[in-house]
């Protein structure tokens, strides 16, 4: 008996917790009374675009893969300066970069098909999730550094 | 849609956690502990390995460093390559004890790399960019591990396949891959849409096999030969004693769909290209980057960076596998089984250490296995199987990247007494496979 009780305590846990795992806008403007602001569905949108964009190479979890492609967990190049960030996405990156004693050195293409607001709504996913959190981007801060090249 | 007070969901959610995390306290005790008996093959068996029956696993070692090839001499001394070295040593010695475990008793050789070999009384090891030699004694100990004979050197070392193994034939000739520095030869590397660079000229000095004298220093590209081209990038590798030709496991190129999402959708992406054995004559050209080789076809396709469209295929020219995997498993490790220990079906037969993928994603990542091929007079006598598998201590469709997973399988060595040794370069497990019944 006390099994089943706590079988079904489980599956409602997990059933809770996926069913929300969606609405979980990891950025604290929040939505007010189902009104989503801005910046949630900037993260949602940026969820998406990560999935058919980013998550091959630096998969499901931002955690990378060991020597090819860097984590993007609390690194300083997801939460440092955004500039830093948007240029490689629209320039891509080649440089060996070591991560808590580990090096990644895959060549990361640019990105610049993306448009400003994809890219700015792709960065500020990737800046709230992954135990990440950063201001979010603007397209209005990639648009002056696409046009700035 | 529903509406939520969205700040604070999060701590609802992580209260509910800490209850399921508390919940299954209790219960996972009594689960781990089934599990654990059910994967056990053997009496005496320490590891969560899957073998076929009578075979069984111990861990002779943790080297907690990315252990790479390895070999062991007739003494049961055991030489581990690690792709970094630990305080200045990138090749450890061990010895076996009559425990069955394995103690540490040196180490040498101050850079980081994968190949290890031995062959006529010396080891021959690489860095990414050179090879280097060991003179050994009768009881095949290194002599002197702060002077080795640097026989190869200035070889190309990309960012990425940037390992060299080796291996030797019975002619005094040294083999080495050198891999191609770019995934398919693209003028932007793994960009969208972007198209071959047109011969791919990279050719010239990578994405092959080069031959060397075993014993004359310092040679390069000039001194050497390129034995073979096409093959992007080979890190598992053996020479056939029976039919005294080389094989070698290709890792095939990535990211299909990522690529040319309009020819490729995410699940065939997940399985193409196949990863390929070859049985590799001199001069041969195994079509990379211009073809890859599609296992459920049957054929050599032209690469969508040359004009290909995932129907075109290519009839002439470049040699075909003689296994063909399915993709993105990263064959790291290839060993034609030459022991008496396993039963006859395997004498001869080729084993692969699959490292496993990480770019099937939106699928689960596969490999994380050591596979086996009966081979019979250097071919393939019956259809590859998985031979050790759950080296990752997760099942298939739980694993999604690589980094979940527990250990990841590498290099492979025959014993002296036909064990089967495979390491695995996450903590630097060293794995000893027996047969007994």
């Amino acid at each position: 008996m006390r099994k089943q009780i706590l079988g079904t305590f489980v599956i409602f846990i997990f059933a809770f917790e996926f069913y929300t795992a969606g609405r979980l806008p990891g950025i604290t403007q929040g939505a007010i009374n189902g009104v989503l602001s801005d910046s949630t569905e900037s993260f949602v949108r940026g969820k998406a675009l990560y999935k058919s964009h980013c998550m091959s190479c630096h998969q499901f979890d931002g955690g990378g893969v060991d020597n090819l492609n860097p984590p993007l967990i609390q690194t300083p190049y997801v939460l440092g300066s955004k500039t830093g960030l948007i240029n490689i996405v629209l320039k891509g990156f080649k440089e060996r970069v070591d991560i808590d004693g580990n090096s990644y050195s895959n060549n990361m293409p640019p990105l610049n098909y993306l448009t400003d607001q994809q890219i700015a709504d792709v960065l500020t996913y990737v800046r709230n999730d992954f135990s990440n959190k950063a201001a979010l981007i603007k397209a209005s801060d990639v648009k002056r550094l696409r046009g700035g090249r | 849609m529903k509406s939520y007070n969205l700040r604070s969901l999060p701590v609802v959610r992580a209260v509910l956690l800490f209850c399921l995390f508390f919940s299954l306290c209790f219960t996972s005790t009594k689960l781990m502990a089934q599990t654990e008996l059910k994967l056990r093959q053997a009496p005496g068996d320490t590891t969560q390995l899957r073998l076929p029956e009578h075979f069984s696993a111990i861990v002779i070692a943790d080297l907690k460093a990315k252990a790479r090839h390895l070999v062991v001499t007739e003494q049961g001394l055991i030489y581990v390559k690690l792709a970094k070295p630990v305080n200045g040593e990138g090749i450890i010695v061990l010895k076996l004890g009559k425990d069955g475990a394995a103690g540490k008793i040196g180490g040498f050789g101050n850079y980081g790399g994968t190949g290890i070999y031995l062959k006529n009384g010396y080891l021959y090891a690489s860095s990414n960019s050179e090879v280097f030699r060991y003179k050994l004694n009768e009881e095949n100990e290194v002599i002197n591990p702060e002077q080795p004979e640097r026989i190869i050197t200035g070889l190309i070392k990309g960012r990425q396949h940037e390992t060299k193994s080796l291996v030797l034939d019975n002619g005094g000739n040294i083999y080495v891959n050198i891999g191609s520095p770019l995934n398919s030869c693209q003028q932007n590397d793994r960009q969208r849409g972007s198209m071959g660079i047109p011969g791919c000229p990279l050719l010239d000095s990578a994405g092959g096999i080069w031959q060397f004298r075993a014993d004359k220093p310092d040679q390069s590209y000039g001194q050497g030969a390129r034995y073979a081209t096409g093959l992007r990038n080979v890190v598992g590798l053996d020479w056939n004693q029976e039919n005294n030709t080389l094989y070698v496991m290709q890792h095939g190129r990535d990211q299909l769909h990522d690529i040319f999402p309009q020819y490729y959708d995410e699940k065939t992406s997940s399985l193409l290209p196949a990863e390929c054995m070859y049985m590799v004559h001199k001069g041969d050209d195994a079509g990379f980057p211009f073809i890859y080789y599609d296992q459920f076809k049957k054929a050599k396709m032209l690469a969508p960076e040359y004009g290909g469209d995932g129907k075109k295929q290519v009839h002439d020219k470049y040699i075909d596998p003689v296994v063909a995997f399915p993709g993105h498993m990263a064959p790291n490790g290839l060993l034609f089984y030459t022991g008496n220990m396993f039963p006859d079906r395997y004498k001869n037969g080729a084993f692969i250490a699959f490292h496993g993928s990480w770019n099937r994603s939106p699928e689960p990542q596969g490999g994380y296995m050591v596979a086996f091929v009966p081979f019979k007079n250097g071919r393939p006598s019956g259809d590859w199987e998985v031979f050790a598998d759950n080296f990752s201590e997760l099942s298939g469709s739980d694993l999604m990247s690589p980094r979940q997973a527990k250990y990841r399988p590498c290099g492979l060595a025959l014993g002296p007494d036909g064990a089967l040794y495979v390491t695995d370069d996450v903590k630097g497990r060293i794995f000893k496979i027996v047969y007994g019944k």
